[in-house]
């Protein structure tokens, strides 16, 4: 294995998170910048020395601590894509803050440092509890990045933020301690291959369902999320989108999907139907927003819903297809809190209304705003069409119904979307200080054509990122099997309405 | 080849959109027209390959797309006779649209973004047409969709424009809405979204049901018409029709183009396509039929009354898709796709004669300040007279004449061949539908170009004169592209001063060549796309050819020949009797019927109707799920309750700001981490 990649790409940020700590505010920049690139680097690394189709855990470390924790470190194909996300939008994060951050710079280094440890650990951990820390720990940093460095109203924001995860932490340990105990161990991939009686299953899933529920975040308790993303700053908020969000759903994939397949099935309509709910609540709200953050942050409600109808369609293009829309959104919803933030340092607001007409004065931010947009509302070509096509593909295998409320989204998302880009780009400037905003710099350039470039590879091109979940997904499926539920349609061939011979050639099993 | 045809564009796009002013207008225009003339020039031997029968047709893999399970779609470009038509249409058109655009739009400021769009256009639409999956087909579809959005709303500064792309983006959406369940629903049933795959097993499944929102109905019948709302978006049918009158908000050139060649083709493209799996479905080829019908007669209603010359012939373009979909409904998709092929080139033609005209006219676009105009732009007026007969049909049964009335014609007669109910509706709505076409389209011609001048009345005539006279430079900037439809004044007559010029050569050039297609093309081509011994051996399977019909067509009744030809001359002399021998009649008609003449007017009342059903209620809903709901419900019960219970928000606010929560926070964290490890010890 040669060195210990896994703990090296936790170990850096950690330690240039202690020296920004001792530092002015431009070294800390710079170490920042700087950590942040080699742990890039070292993501890219570890994304080439991937072997597709090898052993399902790869790079694993273990070295036990006391009594059976362990540092247990190991990355299924998975992991390796969400790892990969947070190393590519940290060095634009810090970028995203370069300028914009006035007061504090050394500490709010520190902090974006530390919180790209505690999320690189969320993926790569392989111990129960290891991952509880590194899960419920990140929360810190982001409660302080909000708190400290948000907008006027950061209290009540970091407040709501803290007491909703707080609430679904609590339950989660309570159920991991139990199953631990029952198990006996806290190994991930052996509890993943663990049958827990069918009983308790629905009882740990409801206790897991209430942690993963609020990070997604589903309806109805996704309100902690416009504030946050209203009060924090941009980069803040890029991370919160691009990667936080996303540990909801690496929560449903890598423990309440393989670990409680029964209580999964069980309780599938009690996901699906949130979603759907979701889909079409948020979207609608999303199309009344003023404020450019929480309109994006409504929309990223909607993008995730799709997510959980992927994950709960038991199939292998829901699944599939939910990653691709996590990484998708990653992404994309990235990009477009770092497009607010680019014109929020020009002009200090967030209200759409004080915008327009920005092609005329910035027209390379109108292309790549245009682009994110169409990204956004899943334009074929795109990141995340991928995604929702495969989420939407799977979910019709199961139920017509879902598909449909959730399509009902995507014209939906359509329409925000591009009300949202024809009042700030299009139109006429509406005041001054709009028409004489200067275009793009060479720093936000750098910012935003990678993830230009990212969300286009992604949808021309989106079996670099299928083929290592591939195999993952697959015995995820093997799990679920059992379990998955029977589609609502039912294919008879021949007059007589005879539905005792489905054509079940698609039902879950038949896939892979 | 093939590559370079459709890739061509795509890199030009690229290059003159990144390039931009870096470029230089006349770098962007001519890497732009260049790629599109050479596409032309590599499409035209393809397409007469397929006419000899020296090429079949083919699959070229390009690069793998999306493979997920079952689920494997590549990016793939596939060409057969069908494509091959579609090829010439689109790179013929396109071509002579992006040279014709010199002319058009030496003017504007963003040339470059103006071509790099009708490139991007033209690339993807070529992905439709040569699209081998599903999949890829709904690639090109929403490609053709961004395009047709950004082109709308090239002149961005125009609050009318943004709202037009907007509308015809989501309104599209909702036909997207229909064709994404048919992808999901086929891909469900067939396991494969590889179009060959799917037309071969689909006959299979002629009395198969399955389970669709609870309720069980016909398979094939579910699924084509799902696909078939994403064609009647695309194609403006009614219903989803509202957006392609207001799409003409963007440049001329981007209507010849987008909003009458090519893209509002693609949904009777994609019929034609999917032609095997329509036909297992009767149900789904009425309901084609019907909506066909409906579309053609309620267009041909409202472009009677309409003044603005783009949406007269934007609704002359509804009316004639609804004539395409009639001909597939009744199953003769030769006869379809016959009429997409002529129309291409006739309606390509009278859009971008239109647009001479209203270049001429400083961009007056309403017909009640025209008149006269015969003297004036004589080059433009015989172009607009060509694709005037060719769209009217004018031409001797049994002998030849201008490319409408061998398609059209062909339509009416299998209409009426077919021999179904539906067949027969549609035969009574097409001959209705010609006469009223007839009708509007020489009352376009009579207005415009007869009579006199009545421009005095228009307000950017004025301008024009104004600034001529150079009483009041710099406004003419400001009035440029300013040809939104305001409602100015009554019609004066006089010519107030203003002389309009001819157009120059980059322009009268695509008209010239669009008017050779308008006169020959249905002669040429005819016997091709739909005599029944010729037919089948070009169309070689690509559609489904029905010989029988085909047959049937050329015996029907001699007065079934005749009705279309019947009905084109008495639109005609009714046009001339209302526009030019007694003025007073359409005055006297709209007095004597305001009810239907106020009905028409409106368009039917849809975009009212609308506006009440959805718009209105989706952002009031927005505000009260926001307010009510979350704000008022989920937070006021949820973390503002907990606050509230616990100690009050302030007390908490104040803890929080001097740093207590996040200590708080952390000693958690540290607690429940000793605690597991407790646990484990133990």
């Amino acid at each position: 294995m040669g060195y210990p990649i896994l703990s090296l790409l936790i170990g850096l940020p950690l330690i240039a998170a202690a020296i920004c700590l001792f530092v002015d505010a431009r070294t800390a920049r710079w170490i920042a910048l700087a950590a942040t690139l080699i742990d890039l680097l070292l993501g890219l690394c570890l994304w080439t020395r991937y072997e597709i189709g090898g052993p399902q855990w790869q790079f694993t470390e273990h070295v036990a601590l006391f009594g059976r924790f362990a540092w247990a470190l190991g990355i299924d194909g998975i992991a390796l894509l969400l790892i990969v996300l947070s190393v590519f939008l940290m060095p634009i994060c810090i970028a995203a803050s370069w300028e914009a951050i006035e007061k504090r710079v050394p500490e709010y280094m520190a902090a974006f440092l530390l919180m790209e440890s505690l999320m690189i650990g969320v993926f790569a951990a392989q111990d129960l509890f290891l991952f509880y820390i590194f899960f419920e720990a990140g929360l810190i940093p982001m409660y302080l990045i909000i708190g400290i460095w948000g907008g006027a109203n950061r209290i009540y924001a970091s407040y709501k933020f803290f007491l909703y995860t707080l609430l679904g932490s609590v339950l989660m340990l309570i159920a991991m301690l139990w199953m631990a105990n029952e198990a006996g161990t806290t190994d991930i991939p052996t509890l993943m291959a663990y049958d827990f009686p069918a009983q308790a299953q629905t009882w740990l899933f409801l206790a897991f369902f209430a942690s993963f529920a609020v990070k997604m975040p589903m309806w109805p308790v996704h309100t902690w999320l416009p504030d946050a993303h209203v009060q924090a700053p941009t980069a803040g908020s890029v991370i919160l989108a691009g990667v936080l969000l996303k540990m909801g759903g690496y929560g449903f994939i890598r423990f309440s999907l393989p670990m409680f397949p029964i209580a999964s099935a069980e309780l599938m309509w009690l996901v699906m139907g949130l979603s759907m709910v979701a889909v079409v609540v948020t979207s609608l709200i999303a199309l009344v927003q003023e404020d450019m953050k929480k309109l994006i942050a409504y929309s990223s409600v909607a993008h995730m819903a799709f997510v959980t109808i992927g994950l709960f369609a038991f199939n292998r293009q829901g699944l599939e297809g939910a990653l691709m829309v996590m990484l998708g959104h990653g992404l994309v919803s990235g990009a477009l809190f770092l497009c607010v933030g680019v014109i929020y340092d020009r002009m200090h607001t967030r209200e759409i209304a004080r915008y327009g007409g920005l092609s005329n004065n910035m027209p390379k931010y109108a292309l790549l705003f245009m682009l994110f947009t169409m990204a956004s509302v899943g334009l074929p070509g795109t990141s995340n069409f991928v995604g929702e096509f495969l989420a939407l593909v799977g979910a019709y295998e199961i139920s017509s119904w879902v598909a449909f409320v959730a399509t009902i989204g995507v014209i939906l998302g359509a329409a925000y979307m591009l009300y949202l880009y024809a009042r700030i780009a299009y139109g006429a400037a509406r005041t001054e200080e709009a028409a004489a905003m200067p275009d793009l710099n060479a720093r936000e350039v750098a910012m935003l054509v990678p993830i230009a470039l990212a969300v286009l590879w992604m949808g021309v091109y989106p079996e670099s990122f299928l083929a290592p979940m591939r195999n993952d997904v697959g015995s995820i499926l093997a799990r679920l099997a059992p379990a998955a539920p029977e589609s609502d349609a039912k294919v008879s061939i021949g007059k007589p309405a005879a539905a005792t011979a489905p054509d079940s050639h698609h039902s879950a099993e038949a896939h892979n | 080849m093939i590559n370079a045809i459709v890739f061509l564009p795509l890199l030009a796009a690229i290059v003159a959109g990144l390039g931009n002013h870096m470029l230089g207008n006349t770098i962007a225009k001519i890497i732009t027209t260049g790629a599109l003339f050479i596409s032309c020039a590599l499409s035209w031997p393809i397409f007469l390959g397929f006419m000899t029968g020296e090429l079949t047709a083919q699959v070229h893999p390009v690069l793998t797309f999306i493979q997920s399970g079952d689920l494997v779609v590549d990016w793939a470009l596939r060409v057969d006779t069908l494509t091959a038509v579609m090829l010439v249409v689109v790179t013929s058109v396109s071509s002579l649209v992006h040279l014709y655009s010199w002319g058009y739009m030496a003017e504007d400021d963003s040339q470059p973004r103006f071509f790099a769009y009708l490139s991007l256009f033209t690339f993807a639409m070529l992905m439709l047409v040569t699209a081998d999956s599903l999949v890829q087909m709904f690639f090109g579809w929403e490609g053709v969709g961004l395009a047709s959005y950004l082109l709308i709303g090239f002149w961005y500064h125009k609050p009318s424009a943004n709202a037009a792309a907007i509308k015809a983006f989501v309104v599209n959406r909702v036909g997207d809405f229909g064709f994404s369940l048919g992808i999901f629903g086929t891909f469900l049933v067939f396991g494969t979204v590889s179009i060959p795959e799917i037309l071969a097993a689909a006959p299979g499944y002629a009395d198969a049901s399955i389970g669709f929102l609870g309720a069980r109905v016909d398979l094939m019948t579910l699924l084509c018409l799902l696909l078939f709302v994403g064609a009647m978006g695309k194609s403006a049918q009614l219903g989803l029709h509202t957006w392609l009158p207001d799409a003409m908000e963007g440049p001329t050139p981007v209507s010849a183009l987008i909003h009458a060649a090519t893209m509002v083709t693609a949904g009777v493209f994609m019929v034609c396509r999917l032609s095997p799996m329509f036909e297992v479905s009767p149900t789904a080829m009425h309901v084609v039929t019907f909506v066909g019908a409906a579309t053609a007669l309620f267009a041909a209603t409202v472009g009677t009354t309409q003044t603005d010359i783009k949406r007269v012939i934007a609704y002359s373009t509804c009316s004639q898709l609804g004539y395409m979909f009639m001909a597939a409904g009744v199953g003769a998709y030769g006869a379809a796709m016959f009429h997409l092929f002529t129309h291409a080139f006739f309606k390509a033609l009278l859009f971008l004669g239109a647009g001479s005209v209203i270049h001429a006219m400083h961009h007056e676009q309403d017909m009640r300040f025209y008149g006269g105009l015969r003297r004036h732009i004589p080059l433009t007026y015989w172009a607009m007279m060509a694709g005037t007969l060719a769209i009217t049909g004018v031409g001797i049964v049994g002998v030849a004449g201008f490319a409408g009335f061998h398609s059209k014609d062909a339509i009416i007669e299998a209409a009426f061949a077919s021999g179904s109910t539906s067949g027969g509706v549609a035969y009574a709505v097409a001959v209705f539908a010609a006469l009223l076409t007839s009708f509007y389209s020489w009352r376009l011609v009579f207005l415009t170009f007869f009579g006199t001048p009545r421009w005095a009345g228009s307000e950017h005539i004025q301008h024009a004169v104004h600034d001529a006279q150079g009483h009041d430079e710099g406004h003419q900037d400001a009035h440029a592209h300013d040809d939104h439809g305001h409602d100015h004044g009554h019609a004066v007559e006089g010519d107030a001063g203003y002389h309009p010029h001819e157009s120059p050569a980059t322009m009268l050039i695509p008209l010239a060549l669009l008017s050779l297609g308008a006169i020959f093309a249905g002669w040429l081509w005819a016997p091709y796309f739909l005599d029944a011994q010729h037919g089948s051996a070009f169309w070689a399977g690509s559609i489904a050819f029905d010989e029988h019909l085909m047959h049937a067509m050329h015996e029907v009744p001699w007065w079934v020949k005749w009705s279309a030809t019947i009905v084109m001359v008495t639109g005609l002399l009714i046009a001339i009797w209302a526009y030019v021998l007694d003025k007073t009649v359409p005055a006297r008609f709209t007095a004597q019927f305001s009810v239907l003449y106020d009905f028409l007017l409106h368009k039917w009342y849809f975009d009212e109707l609308y506006h009440v059903l959805f718009v209105a209620p989706a952002f009031w809903l927005g505000r009260v799920l926001w307010k009510k709901g979350d704000e008022g419900t989920i937070d006021r019960f949820g973390p503002d309750g907990i606050a509230a219970l616990v100690a009050g928000t302030g007390a908490i606010a104040r803890r929080a700001q001097s740093g207590y929560l996040y200590t708080y926070a952390l000693v958690m964290l540290l607690g429940l981490a000793a605690a597991a490890t407790w646990a484990m010890m133990g």
